[in-house]
């Protein structure tokens, strides 16, 4: 990227605006003097505060856990919270003052697909290492950048072959209108005509649209055999329960890319939560004794405030954070180049979500994926697919080939 | 065929919601020239009454119908008592003071009950229309805003308080004249008004989810379908609710909800262009 008059000018004013932005929560920890310093970026207020406010609990927790045993090279850890009130303006000068006033070590954060797009190329142009712990359409190559959550071939190519033989050839898509949406829609398409089916209609849905009534009104004139939904943020949730009210919850079965991780299982009556298919690479109820443990010391620490942990991307941001962890120890500093080269070396954690390792070649990880089901006030794990690499973005990303690369691929599929 | 009724009972639904959104400000604006614009968080509180009540037991119909009308009115006779009051016959002043009194409630409702949406399920079911399922709640809004349209018609044309206010809202100097407190009929028609928009609020929390900012998103609209209506504040609101709602569902039917958007928008420019005092300054002139 080129940086024109225009450009400087925008960083200037944002730096400015960032001096003048409302103090962030400072968490200071009890070790010695001289922390490292960390930044965590995540909606805890407005629309996308059903994602955020589990994955801050998850970070300060990975971040209290690191500071118990120790600290990270013998420095405390300090993690500064920012609070984007999902407002992406919010986002960028936050990410600049994170970069240029607190010169964090690096920033955990980024929710939405919109918002990481918007910070990944300031904290690149500042030079500070940038983790992106959500699941996300996939195809982000950028050696700053460490994508920590699950992708499309991890998750949708789970979950579409899996409708398409239990329930129907014909699908119809509803998706939120911003580039996770759009794309998420791509591949959705992409694996439905790979498994023989067709996609009938994609709707696109801003995400302050709470009235569905006409969009439920053309799904059931196109008669689906199954809606996959990959709608984001609170307004969305006004979706799940128009379509239960409706009566459609017996008619046409849903699956969807996104339900569960704002918390919808919790929000909505079981009535309304039950049977919709999601698959991610982690679910509170998947079983094995590195997760009983987890969910053990977190909810004993945070009980109250996050009774029910969302599938996904609050784990992923405590793995984020223990995968930076392990790489600022092999690397014995917090320096960006030699961090990256240390998590570049083939990292391996052992983490509740089952075995997640760090590809080198893409920045992205592989991990489990599991599939499930609504039910209760939670999920119901009905398949593991043990190590899935991010076989998308591999397709089309190689930093051990060509390090300089920056840019999201997007896949090529008309819908 | 089934269809087609489907898609007209969703336009019912599009104005049914314009109308019951609409009506509080068509009180407080069309018939007192009040420019409330915290006419949305007054929609805002019925939202927070009627989820409060749902969550303290209290039973559904009661927590939709009753309670939101009466928090919310008394509100309004608050505001009215401590703000407006001081403010009539001065629009700028009284569009400052509001917006700032908005500002306000949206960020007390926000300290108390933080900036995330809460909601509750509609009650009702579904029906079945040849292939289709219905929501039934969307017809219970159709039936109430025409019942709450024709309350508000008998109100003012069938009874004397209804007469007092027209009369004062018309002439309030013939009116004191005449033995009528006009600060009294001023502050009840308020406390009305508020209690129509606490209803509305009530009314749209199942189906939009309640938010310190959901006021935002409404009043746009209530201001656009009472302004193009003009100044039959009853037949203007409902005809211009009848116009715009059926246009936004019907483009959105066609395309997608952004359009419907941007269809009524278009529409409202387009008619205000045209009939510069609204749809009753031209038709209907007679009307309520």
């Amino acid at each position: 990227m080129t940086l024109g008059r225009r450009d400087a000018l925008k960083s200037v004013l944002l730096a400015a605006g960032a001096t003048l932005a409302a103090p962030a929560i400072m968490r200071h920890a009890a070790l010695g003097a001289d922390p490292i310093k960390v930044a965590g970026i995540h909606d805890a207020s407005g629309g996308l505060d059903i994602y955020g406010k589990p994955m801050i609990a998850c970070l300060e927790f990975a971040v209290d856990e690191v500071n118990a045993a120790g600290g990270l090279l013998g420095r405390p850890v300090e993690l500064i919270n920012y609070d984007p009130q999902s407002n992406i303006q919010l986002y960028t000068q936050f990410a600049t003052q994170a970069a240029t006033k607190d010169r964090v070590a690096v920033v955990h954060g980024g929710i939405t697909s919109a918002s990481r797009e918007a910070i990944r190329p300031i904290l690149r142009r500042f030079n500070t290492l940038y983790f992106y712990n959500t699941q996300y359409e996939g195809g982000v190559c950028d050696r700053n950048c460490f994508c920590t959550g699950s992708t499309p071939a991890q998750n949708v190519q789970k979950l579409i072959p899996y409708i398409l033989e239990k329930w129907g050839k014909k699908v119809y898509v509803v998706a939120a209108d911003y580039n996770y949406g759009q794309i998420t829609a791509k591949w959705i398409t992409k694996y439905t005509r790979e498994g023989g089916g067709q996609v009938l209609a994609a709707d696109f849905f801003p995400l302050d649209v709470t009235n569905f009534g006409p969009a439920i009104s053309k799904i059931q004139a196109a008669k689906p055999d199954a809606v996959v939904s990959a709608l984001v943020g609170g307004a969305h949730v006004s979706f799940y329960r128009q379509w239960a009210a409706a009566g459609m919850k017996k008619q046409i079965p849903m699956a969807s890319t996104t339900f569960g991780d704002g918390s919808e299982t919790v929000l909505l009556s079981p009535e309304e939560n039950d049977g919709i298919i999601a698959a991610f690479s982690w679910f509170q109820e998947i079983d094995n004794p590195a997760n009983t443990a987890f969910l053990e010391k977190f909810h004993a620490k945070f009980g109250a405030r996050v009774p029910y942990i969302p599938p996904e991307l609050p784990m992923r941001t405590y793995i984020g954070f223990n995968l930076w962890a392990e790489g600022v120890r092999r690397a014995k500093s917090i320096d960006r180049m030699k961090v990256i080269a240390a998590l570049e070396s083939g990292i391996a954690l052992d983490t509740p979500a089952g075995k997640t390792v760090l590809d080198p070649k893409t920045h992205h990880c592989t991990l489990d994926v599991f599939l499930a089901s609504a039910y209760g006030h939670g999920f119901k794990v009905l398949q593991t697919f043990p190590q899935q690499p991010p076989l998308d973005t591999a397709m089309v990303c190689d930093l051990k080939a060509h390090p300089n690369t920056n840019q999201q691929f997007v896949v090529d599929v008309k819908i | 065929m089934d269809y087609a009724i489907v898609v007209a009972l969703q336009i019912a639904t599009g104005v049914a919601t314009l109308v019951i959104i609409s009506l509080g400000l068509a009180v407080v604006f069309g018939m007192m020239r009040v420019i409330n614009l915290a006419h949305g968080e007054f929609l805002m509180l019925g939202g927070y009454s009627a989820l409060l009540a749902r969550g303290a037991g209290v039973n559904l119909w009661v927590a939709l119908l009753v309670v939101p009308p009466l928090a919310v009115g008394l509100v309004g006779a608050i505001v009215e008592r401590l703000l407006i009051r001081r403010l009539y016959g001065r629009m700028i002043d009284t569009m400052l003071a509001t917006w700032g009194l908005s500002l306000a409630l949206i960020g007390g409702v926000n300290m108390v009950f933080g900036n995330s949406i809460s909601g509750f399920s509609a009650p009702l079911g579904s029906f079945v229309v040849g292939r289709f399922h219905v929501a039934s709640y969307d017809m219970f809004l159709v039936v109430a805003a025409v019942v709450l349209s024709l309350a508000i018609w008998a109100v003012l044309r069938l009874t004397p308080a209804g007469l007092l206010a027209r009369g004062t809202m018309q002439n309030p100097e013939m009116a004191a004249a005449l033995g009528v407190a006009p600060e009294r009929v001023y502050a009840v028609t308020f406390a009305a008004g508020a209690a129509l928009s606490g209803l509305a609020g009530g009314l749209i929390a199942p189906v939009a989810g309640v938010v310190p900012t959901m006021g935002t998103a409404y009043i746009a609209k209530a201001f656009i379908a009472v302004i193009t209506g003009g100044a039959a504040m009853l037949a203007g609101t409902l005809v211009a609710s009848g116009l715009l709602g059926t246009v936004a569902t019907a483009v959105t039917f066609l395309s997608t909800p952004v359009f419907g958007e941007v269809a009524l928008l278009a529409v409202a420019i387009v008619l205000l262009r045209l009939l510069p005092r609204g749809i009753t300054g031209r038709f209907l002139r007679r009307a309520l």
